[in-house]
């Protein structure tokens, strides 16, 4: 579904990528782990098309993206939740889910989803109507993840879901993850410096380090793996 | 109390049409962070237009209401026109630049078009015809407000009102509010940003012509240099209201007209334009977001 092949991006002037290649196959769910400014925000940015792939390629079903807009590329059907959640603070809960809804124009099917967002966290239809500003950092999270939902992406990208949060709403957060998997049929990459709960939740996954991918492997195999319980499990 | 009366209508009035034209500083703030210095010569360019388009429209023996509604229709489409090509010349390829190149870029625009209009057409003042229609209504109500004063204040509120619908009601408000917000979360959204960024000028540029329609036909007369004057006012109404806040435009549109107004009533008309910038220079030094202005944090 996704295939990055020899990527490489610079990054205010450094080269963030140093020629990654990666794939994730439809239905997945995969994980990309590494520490901070290992490149993982730079790789899910060059696949969104915000910070274009200096080289290399990009294919979302067979097809090139890496010299596509961002805003053709959510239309192809890839959205993402980036860093640090960037809910528009000053748009009220509903209209941040609206602005997910952007491209779309089957407004029943969008009534719908929303139906579906309210179902998966209650909160936000209390909450509706506040600006999503006013929110607690995990019901920004849950935000973040349902705006990117209201687009029907085919491909989920997320970025660092749990950062911030306490383990109680991390847990949360990966179940319902897990279940839109099931549910929705959609297809996740994450991006993760919480290893632990990317591995456990992901089928596959990659090991990112100084802007080169350093591992690959089934995420299980990899939990267990030693050199990654010593650098990323703390174990 | 007449006195008073009088002062205050010439200021709501002289504010309203700040107002119009300032919120064309303020969008195009909100979503660039850029003070589009060129924007008081896309009002100058609309006088004129209508001017030009009045005159043939005269000259064919048309009258009254349907020479109003075709020149202004057509200044404010060439104003919107102007307002998307300068954009597009002199912004968007500046998009990835510092933030100095595209101010230094405006500055140039600004002066290029007042040069243009004043070789292409003339540097001394041009009588401008009183465009706005007449009647028994204004005719009745003329004792306690100037008729152009009514005309002013009325179409500028419903201007503003459907701006402000237009932004809070509509898809593409909605677009522009996120834009303005958080502009590469907007991109990620799927909002073609440049689409939003090219409407904001058209709009900006509509409301400036609006603005420089009926100011023109107020004062009986323009020049190539009105749209500088207009828009350093402007301008200074944008800051004093919170540079980026709709709202805020309007409020120290308003603000800036009655301050004018009665500055120059009660104490002395030389003093005009001191008024203005001793109100900016208070602002800025008390309360430098305005006064609607956010204050540049952010919850992390």
């Amino acid at each position: 579904m996704l295939r990055l092949v020899d990527v490489e991006t610079c990054y205010g002037g450094i080269r963030a990528l140093k020629g990654i290649s990666l794939s994730v196959a439809p239905g997945e769910i995969v994980a990309l782990i590494g520490s901070n400014g290992a490149g993982k925000s730079t790789t899910l940015m060059s696949i969104s098309g915000i910070t274009p792939a200096r080289s290399g390629r990009i294919f979302f079903n067979d097809e090139p993206i890496e010299k596509t807009d961002p805003d053709k590329i959510v239309a192809m059907g890839i959205s993402q939740v980036p860093e640090g959640r960037r809910i528009f603070p000053k748009l009220s809960v509903l209209e941040n889910l609206e602005m997910g809804a952007f491209l779309r124009k089957d407004h029943p099917e969008i009534r719908k989803d929303l139906d579906y967002i309210y179902e998966l966290f209650p909160i936000l239809y209390q909450r509706r109507h506040q600006p999503g500003g006013t929110l607690s950092g995990g019901e920004q999270q849950m935000l973040a993840i349902s705006r990117a939902l209201m687009a029907k992406p085919r491909l989920l990208l997320l970025d660092e879901p749990s950062l911030g949060l306490s383990p109680l709403m991390t847990r949360l957060i990966y179940s319902i993850l897990g279940r839109i998997n099931t549910e929705q049929r959609t297809t996740i990459f994450l991006v993760e410096q919480n290893a632990f709960m990317a591995l456990k939740l992901s089928h596959r996954a990659y090991v990112l380090e100084n802007g080169a991918v350093t591992m690959e492997g089934n995420a299980s195999d990899l939990l267990h793996h030693e050199d990654v319980k010593k650098a990323y499990l703390g174990i | 109390m007449n006195y008073f009366w009088d002062l205050f209508l010439g200021g709501l009035t002289r504010g309203s049409i700040y107002a119009l034209i300032a919120l064309g500083y303020t969008m195009v703030y909100g979503i660039l962070q850029l003070i589009n210095f060129a924007h008081g010569e896309i009002y100058m360019i609309a006088a004129f237009t209508a001017l030009i388009v009045a005159s043939i429209l005269t000259m064919q023996g048309l009258t009254g209401f349907s020479v109003l509604i075709l020149a202004g229709v057509i200044a404010i489409l060439y104003a919107a026109a102007y307002g998307f090509t300068v954009e597009k010349i002199a912004y968007k390829p500046l998009r990835q630049a510092s933030r100095l190149s595209p101010l230094i870029s405006a500055i140039g625009m600004s002066i290029f078009l007042q040069n243009y209009v004043m070789l292409a057409q003339t540097s001394d003042f041009l009588p401008f015809p009183n465009l706005l229609p007449q009647s028994e209504f204004l005719d009745s109500i003329s004792a306690w407000i100037g008729p152009s004063d009514f005309i002013i204040i009325v179409t500028s509120s419903v201007v503003m009102i459907a701006l402000s619908l237009l932004l809070k009601f509509t898809k593409m408000g909605r677009a522009m509010r996120a834009t303005a917000q958080d502009r590469e979360m907007a991109m990620l959204t799927g909002v073609s940003v440049n689409r939003i960024i090219s409407r904001t000028f058209i709009i900006g540029s509509a409301l400036a012509a609006i603005g420089g329609l009926l100011i023109a036909s107020h004062v009986g007369r323009i020049n190539f240099y009105i749209g500088f004057n207009a828009g350093i006012k402007a301008f200074t109404a944008a800051v004093l209201g919170g540079i980026g806040s709709i709202p805020g435009a309007m409020l120290g549109g308003l603000v800036l007209g009655l301050a004018e107004s009665f500055g120059t009533g009660y104490i002395s008309s030389d003093y005009e334009s001191v008024f203005a910038f001793t109100i900016l220079i208070l602002i800025l030094i008390l309360k430098p977001d305005g006064i609607l202005g956010r204050s540049s944090q952010q919850k992390v």
